[in-house]
């Protein structure tokens, strides 16, 4: 009885752990080693190799998906933090309107990616959304049909996708902008230094941890795009706008290549943790500096 | 004796005039960044207020002509088409009723369950040191970067072995498990900044582990717990790559059913129907994020800065 | 360095009013403490001399220039902050310089100023250290070098040693007077401290709900307090103050304990009133402080009296003992040499040349 109460939190806390165990990281061990087998519709068990890495690379349409990936995740990037940044600065000039406008630019986030998506294909449409806008109110020669070019496809994926981030990173620079010290300000103000310098040389330099986060969230979000892919452009044309993880979902479920398929889901996984490893091992560090 | 120095003055107002141009800069910029933001969601209703007809002949910005609920309707329960045994829905084309009661079935246990086991966990792990605590909490944090790529093959065939396939209850079951992560991750971080003392104080007193839990943690938990109900709220009724994936058809959930309302159509593209389907869709969020939307952000938050 | 005025300056957040008609005289090379308790406006006042709040009347004159609209920058002010403030994402030597680089001072000027405040300060070895890589003691060093570099007209300080563990607070008092002694410059000081505040100042204004309610020199702060609250607050254990009333006896004049047991009248002759009419039957109380309370004869203006020993707090040093004066406590403050046994009645000397008398009702000096 007495083992019971003592050892009652580890038991608590098992059956969670247990499907962690089994549902995480059990599974990403088992989509690894059927990546290093034959397995088309049904696992194969017997181990191949690295082939299916092989093919993998040897694809054209996996090279679309990478480069895709890196062109949308650098502009992704980019975007939304500058966009953060200055509305989070522009907002931190202690506005009436604040809470209006915060809201406004966070609610995005609250939609779903198919919502999200869903929307701007509508306005991106070829012939009836933007392009009718500006040949209506006199540029006739007008044409916007990103859509379905093939070449320009990814691109409005990455100005749905900002749309949809760059509040959230507004809103996770506007909490650091507010966390530091008044006194440090007045000091800066009694030193002489105006609004501008006060941001540029001792706010911004001490939002490095919040920019680390938000490049890892980021970059998190780039990778695992799936949802807001399939509602703008299915990947299209053609495979144009293809990205890893609908690479993934392709080949798993409609080309009957499991082993493919995990291929490029290990690789999708290894990607995130080159990136978060280092992130949390250093934010571990740190918080144990601070002890 | 007072001196007053003139070019003080004169500096002063000067200043003074800069101050109110940059705040009307200032303003500008806001404001049209507010006009980025709002302008989807502004399209969207306008959109699905108007006929067809209007949508072709004028654009994307013009306010409809009469306000029309028709696409509300037919998004909602679908098409009418006359039958011989009078008006029926047309059962090609894809409505979101039950899609809608779907989701609404998937969200409440999912939500329920993997919150208050993220409680539990998380008061388990902060409040009850005990060997390899450490490890376990980074297991969960590692848990919430993962894509889900990586283990959509395995859970789909587990999914058909237990017989759980494209049904709600697998759903259930999946955002549950997925959702543990990020809970047990919010409530831990929030428990982490009570103090201990508390817990102390009570074990002293004789209170055991649940009594603690229940009588102590849990009331003074409510901000966590809004914030933790509201982030999975929106994340699994948001959800599409499980809902696609792990479902087809009847059981599908409401993101799915929109994709294929959008995607598939049996004859003319009907955009005002899409759009408003997609409005009833992000509705139940949005509504969320305007009553509660400071609690959604300090989800955000909590769960980021504090990796 | 530089005089400083304040006149006359009321500040209200919203509805409550923080400071109360408050004026000011501040000789060049003064160091003026404000002390007080929490929430009396010290820092409220140190805030508007800088330049961070503004009054809502009341002028400030900086070596007799009206300054109340001037940026902070530009009243040639420096401000040691309580939290030190320095700039975590720059070096020490950075966080030196940025004042001086914001006024586009020469980098020769920067230099040398840098030099002087270093050795000064004794912070050369950390230049190029950031701030989070700094104990707290040097981390104040470093602020404070910040604000001596600037070579401003008045130093302001805020609460500049509350987050410093005790030894090292005495510490950096010492070196703070060390400084003001050297460089004579004009400086504003809040604490809430007595000691720090006896220590270090030249003079003392010691506020309480907005109001100064005295300023004088430490001597005559500690000697003769002008009301119940100043008596209260500076001296620790502070001073006792007994209940009881005025009474005339063959023309003179004597205190009179409030109780009924043991009527020993304390003679009132010597002391030196405010002014001599009404103090018949007034309802005062008689402050002494524990350390006037002798064991034997001290001075020619002793009053003898036994009272009987409660408690013992040995403190080191010395050990304050409570004792029952007709029902009211007294603490007297002796060198813990002295073997004093408990519950016992004690021949006690009270030194009358210290005494203070203060009105019940109103609580000030009379």
């Amino acid at each position: 009885m007495i083992w019971l109460k003592r050892n009652l939190p580890k038991i608590v806390i098992s059956p969670s752990c247990a499907l962690l165990v089994w549902f995480v990281y059990g599974f990403i061990l088992w989509t690894l080693y059927i990546s290093f087998t034959k397995s088309k519709i049904l696992p194969n068990y017997k181990f191949w190799g690295i082939d299916q890495y092989f093919r993998l690379w040897s694809m054209d349409r996996w090279h679309v998906s990478v480069s895709n990936l890196f062109i949308y995740t650098s502009l992704f990037l980019i975007l939304c933090i500058l966009i953060g940044i200055v509305l989070a600065i522009l907002l931190d000039q202690k506005i009436r309107a604040e809470g209006f406008l915060r809201t406004i630019y966070l609610y995005p986030m609250a939609l779903s990616f198919i919502v999200t998506g869903t929307a701007w294909k509508w306005i991106l449409n070829p012939t009836l959304g933007i392009e009718k806008f500006f040949i209506d109110i006199g540029f006739e020669n007008f044409t916007f049909d990103w859509l379905i070019t093939p070449g320009m496809s990814i691109y409005t994926i990455v100005i749905a996708g900002v749309w949809q981030s760059s509040g959230f990173i507004m809103a996770i620079f506007l909490a650091g902008l507010r966390s530091v010290d008044d006194e440090i300000i007045k000091a800066a103000k009694i030193d002489g230094a105006g609004v501008v310098s006060i941001y540029t040389k001792i706010i911004l330099p001490m939002m490095r941890p919040v920019f680390m986060s938000a490049v890892v969230i980021l970059v998190h979000l780039a990778i695992k795009s799936y949802d807001l892919v399939i509602a703008l452009t299915s990947g299209g044309p053609g495979t144009s706008s293809d990205m890893p993880a609908v690479f993934m979902t392709q080949f798993a479920f409609h080309r009957s290549e499991i082993g493919l398929a995990s291929s490029s889901a290990i690789m999708m996984f290894l990607t995130v943790t080159a990136i978060v490893i280092p992130y949390l091992y250093s934010e571990l560090k740190r918080e144990d500096g601070k002890k | 004796m007072v001196k007053n120095n003139l070019k003080f003055e004169q500096l002063e107002t000067a200043s003074k005039k800069k101050k109110i141009i940059y705040r009307w800069i200032l303003f500008l910029i806001l404001g049209i960044f507010a006009l980025y933001y709002i302008t989807p969601l502004y399209v969207m209703i306008v959109t699905s207020l108007k006929s067809m007809e209007e949508i072709r002949t004028g654009n994307l910005f013009y306010l409809p002509k009469t306000i029309n609920f028709d696409s509300w309707l037919e998004a909602w329960r679908g098409q009418l088409v006359n039958t011989t045994s009078g008006l029926k829905v047309d059962a090609g084309n894809v409505y979101l009723k039950n899609y809608f009661w779907n989701s609404v079935k998937m969200v409440v246990p999912a939500v329920a369950i993997s919150t208050i086991l993220g409680a539990l966990n998380g008061y388990a792990l902060t409040k009850w040191r005990f060997k390899y605590d450490n490890i376990i909490f980074l297991l969960f944090l590692f848990g919430t970067f993962i894509p889900y790529q990586a283990i959509l093959l395995p859970m789909a065939r587990t999914l058909g072995v237990l017989g759980l396939s494209n049904s709600i209850t697998g759903l259930v079951v999946v955002h549950v498990i997925y959702g543990l992560c990020f809970t047990t991750l919010f409530c831990r971080n929030y428990y982490v900044s009570i103090s201990d003392e508390i817990v102390r104080a009570a074990r002293i007193d004789g209170a055991g582990f649940f009594k603690i839990f229940f009588k102590i943690m849990l009331p003074i938990s409510l901000p966590i717990l809004v914030v933790t109900v509201i982030w999975q709220f929106t994340q699994i009724w948001n959800d599409f790559l499980f809902g696609a994936t792990f479902s087809f058809g009847e059981a599908a959930p409401i993101q799915v059913a929109l994709n294929n309302m959008v995607l598939t159509s049996t004859s003319v593209k009907r955009y005002n129907v899409d759009m408003a389907a997609a409005i009833i869709a992000g509705i139940p969020t949005l509504i969320v994020y305007v009553l509660a939307g400071k609690y959604f952000i300090r989800g955000l938050t909590a769960g980021s800065v504090k990796g | 360095m530089a005089t400083l005025k304040v006149n006359d300056i009321n500040k209200n957040f919203g509805k409550t009013e923080v400071l109360k008609g408050i004026n000011l005289n501040i000789s060049d090379g003064d160091f003026l403490v404000l002390l007080g308790p929490s929430g009396c406006g010290k820092s409220t006042l140190l805030n508007t001399i800088a330049g961070l709040e503004t009054a809502n009347s009341g002028d400030i004159l900086i070596d007799d220039y009206r300054v109340n609209d001037m940026e902070p920058s530009d009243r040639d002010i420096a401000l040691v902050f309580q939290s030190y403030a320095l700039y975590p994402a720059m070096t020490v030597r950075k966080n030196v310089t940025f004042g001086l680089e914001q006024r586009k001072t020469s980098k020769e000027k920067i230099e040398e100023a840098l030099v002087n405040v270093s050795n000064l300060l004794k912070i050369d070895s950390l230049l190029e250290r950031k701030p989070s890589q700094l104990s707290g003691g040097q981390r104040q060093r470093v602020a404070m070098g910040r604000a001596l570099v600037r070579d401003p007209k008045i130093f302001l300080f805020d609460e500049p040693l509350s987050n410093l563990d005790a030894k090292l607070r005495v510490e950096m008092r010492r070196e703070i007077k060390k400084l003001h002694q050297k460089l004579k410059t004009t400086i504003v000081y809040v604490t809430h401290d007595q000691t720090e505040a006896m220590s270090l100042g030249t003079s003392i204004a010691i506020m309480n709900h907005g109001i100064i309610q005295q300023c004088d020199s430490p001597k005559v702060i500690y000697d003769k307090p002008q009301n119940v609250f100043v008596a209260d607050f500076i001296g620790s254990p502070s001073m006792n103050l007994i209940k009881g009333k005025i009474i005339e006896e063959n023309n003179n004049l004597f205190f009179e304990c409030d109780s009924s047991k043991n009527k020993s009248n304390i003679p009132l002759k010597n002391y030196k009133f405010v002014q001599n009419k009404n103090l018949k039957d007034k309802s005062v109380y008689f402050g002494i402080r524990p350390e006037h309370i002798y064991l034997s004869q001290n001075s020619d203006q002793s009053f003898e009296i036994k009272l009987k020993s409660e408690l013992n707090e040995y403190i080191g040093h010395e050990q304050i003992i409570t004792f029952n004066f007709n029902d009211q406590e007294i603490l007297g403050k002796f060198s813990s040499s002295i073997d004093i046994p408990g519950n016992q009645e004690i021949n006690l000397h009270f030194d009358l040349a210290q005494i203070s008398l203060f009105d019940q009702k109103t609580e000030e000096r009379i």
